[in-house]
């Protein structure tokens, strides 16, 4: 394994670690002090050299984000934190607010200042009800010490941060869609341009960025953009964290070195510890469930936005979902699509009509019933989505419509064969045990 | 009057908890307070009724339709009254690869009911993907999470429910 130097999850697992009183031990805090002494264009030029790209899908360079906001704008500025993890597969978000939401809160405090922002907005999901708890606590925490409130730390401008909880919304995890809902609307995404850091809550320049996006940012203004910028990839910075699940020994959340491969995930015995006994890698979902997947030979790809870009897929989200050779991929498929028909919002007619189309076709050959006929049926419905490859070819407002094409155009061009054997054999050829090595479930 | 309406009490509950809620907001933008209003009046009433969501709209100064366009698009908020428990079993890709197919079927056997369905007793449902894919298969009863699930285990959880 590639060592490195944890930042993110140093303090997580440590007895208290999502208190004030454990984070400030553990040296917190001390990034906000060296932003309080700079300028907002400082802070952003040191986050613009440490090359930190958004870690909720996108991948896009933070600083540059930031730098989309206009000037001296006559609205406020708000910062809207997305806390909505919800794409299948990724689970890190929510152990950096159980174990460590203060990190998150400092990291909130820096993009305000270089934001001048004065009121952030943390959108958390509804169904994280012991989170969320946790992180109203921090949050307390901080107005209580003076972190948050009329002057940060006694030195920076006044800062409000509130919690909103969401309700249950996939779509809400889109940034645009994530803005609607905080305006007390049902989830739509907006067509964009603008973009939020224009026109964003309540029309008024607006930031949304990622739970662990903000988290980096301490360690950043602590060590410098350099230091973080050089832990990465010449075009990445930093570390990431990467959600382990699936048929793999140990499954969890490992923060690791950009230049991780996804063998070395699975196989070293720090991190995946190796496949079930007997059993071999078949496919890899690299980046949350939108991803496309991966078969065993592409596996001695990098962990990072760049290496998985050039394989056709994407480091999105984190969330890497290991299948091994005993694992039905058409039932797998079939699981994937009909997420994003329930999930699909229902504004552009390509989605709302394509994602059900999908489900249907799939569990149609998954049951033995599907034709060859069907297999171009369903790529054609897919490519009404969203044509595949390039990436981002969507023919919808928001990348859901990518997210539930995708997958599906990688699953039938890379193991085209099983689909044809569903066909040819009139039944799923794993028969009763569909679901691999661990599919039967814990004991 | 049925069930899903305010008492006197419940409405200076709600009324109380609102003001606080409105005060996250700026003045001009009160509608924003929907989904924390909307969960507010759950908590009190347990689902979210006509008359309750008319209440809200009133109160945020939207229309009702607005209230319920917004009720009805997310899943944790209930239009319709659920069973005493709500039991939202993740089936997705990462708790299938953990038997959570199996897991939906023992819990459709327990409780008698088919995923979708309700008694008045249970509302049995899959669900999206609920983050605990490294814990996996998992499940959350009225918004409480259980993960790392064996049939025992759940048996279990059924078991002590009141």
């Amino acid at each position: 394994m590639i060592e490195v130097e944890k930042t993110i999850t140093r303090n997580w697992g440590k007895p208290g670690s999502h208190t004030l009183e454990a984070y400030r031990n553990s040296g917190g805090y001390s990034g906000l002090r060296k932003a309080l002494q700079m300028s907002p264009a400082q802070i952003t030029e040191e986050v613009k050299k440490s090359n930190l790209r958004g870690r909720g899908g996108a991948g896009f360079y933070t600083g540059m984000k930031w730098n989309f906001v206009p000037k001296n704008s006559p609205k406020p500025v708000y910062l809207a934190v997305n806390a909505d993890e919800s794409e299948p597969g990724t689970f890190k978000d929510r152990y950096i607010l159980e174990n460590d939401p203060h990190m998150l809160l400092e990291g909130i405090a820096i993009a305000a200042l270089a934001l001048n922002c004065h009121q952030a907005y943390i959108y958390t999901r509804g169904e994280f009800k012991k989170q969320s708890a946790i992180l109203n606590d921090a949050i307390a925490e901080a107005y209580q010490s003076g972190i948050f409130g009329e002057k940060v730390l006694g030195k920076g401008h006044r800062l409000d941060v509130y919690q909103v909880r969401g309700a249950g919304a996939y779509i809400c995890g889109e940034e645009t869609a994530l803005l609607e809902s905080l305006e007390g609307k049902k989830g739509w995404p907006r067509l964009k341009p603008p973009f939020p850091a224009v026109v964003g809550l309540f029309g008024a320049p607006t930031v949304v960025n990622n739970v662990e996006t903000l988290a980096a940012l301490p360690a950043i203004l602590d060590k410098g953009g350099d230091w973080y910028a050089a832990l990465g990839t010449a075009k990445s910075g930093g570390t990431r964290l990467v959600c382990l699940s699936g048929s793999v020994n140990r499954p969890g959340v490992y923060e690791v070195s950009m230049r991780t491969t996804i063998r070395e995930l699975i196989f070293d015995p720090q991190l995946g510890q190796g496949m079930p006994p007997g059993r071999s890698v078949k496919a890899v979902i690299p980046g949350g469930s939108s991803a496309p997947v991966l078969s065993a030979d592409e596996i001695d790809v990098a962990l990072e936005f760049e290496a998985l870009k050039e394989k056709q897929t994407m480091a999105g989200s984190g969330g890497v979902i290991i299948m091994d050779d005993s694992t039905c991929l058409v039932r797998c498929l079939w699981r994937v699509a009909r997420f994003y028909a329930e999930e699909s919002c229902g504004q552009c007619t390509p989605c709302r009509e394509g994602t059900p189309w999908q489900t249907r076709i799939l569990r149609k050959i998954e049951e033995g019933r599907g034709s060859s006929e069907d297999l171009d049926i369903l790529i054609s419905v897919a490519s009404s989505i969203a044509p595949f490859p390039p990436l981002g070819l969507g023919n919808t407002i928001c990348a859901l419509g990518d997210a539930a094409a995708l997958p599906v155009h990688s699953f039938v061009t890379k193991f085209r064969s099983e689909f044809l054997a569903h066909i040819e054999q009139k039944r799923c050829p794993f028969g009763e045990s569909p679901w691999g090595a661990y599919g039967g479930g814990r004991v | 009057m049925t069930d899903g309406a305010l008492s006197a009490s419940e409405r200076e509950k709600f009324d109380s908890g609102l003001a606080e809620i409105l005060t996250h907001y700026p003045s001009d933008q009160k509608a924003a307070a929907m989904l924390p209003a909307l969960r507010l009046l759950q908590s009190i009433k347990g689902w979210l009724a006509p008359e309750g969501l008319a209440y809200v709209a009133e109160k945020l100064g939207v229309s009702k339709e607005r209230a319920y366009e917004v009720a009805t698009f997310y899943v944790m908020f209930h239009t319709t009254k659920p069973g005493k428990y709500v039991v939202d079993v993740c089936t997705n890709l990462s708790c299938s690869l953990w038997g959570a197919e199996r897991l939906l079927a023992h819990l459709e056997q327990r409780l008698g009911i088919p995923a979708g369905e309700s008694n008045e007793r249970f509302t049995l449902r899959e669900t999206e993907c609920l983050a605990s894919c490294g814990t996996a298969p998992c499940l959350q009863i009225n918004e409480e999470h259980y993960e790392s699930l064996t049939l025992k285990r759940v048996d279990e959880i059924l078991a002590k429910l009141p």
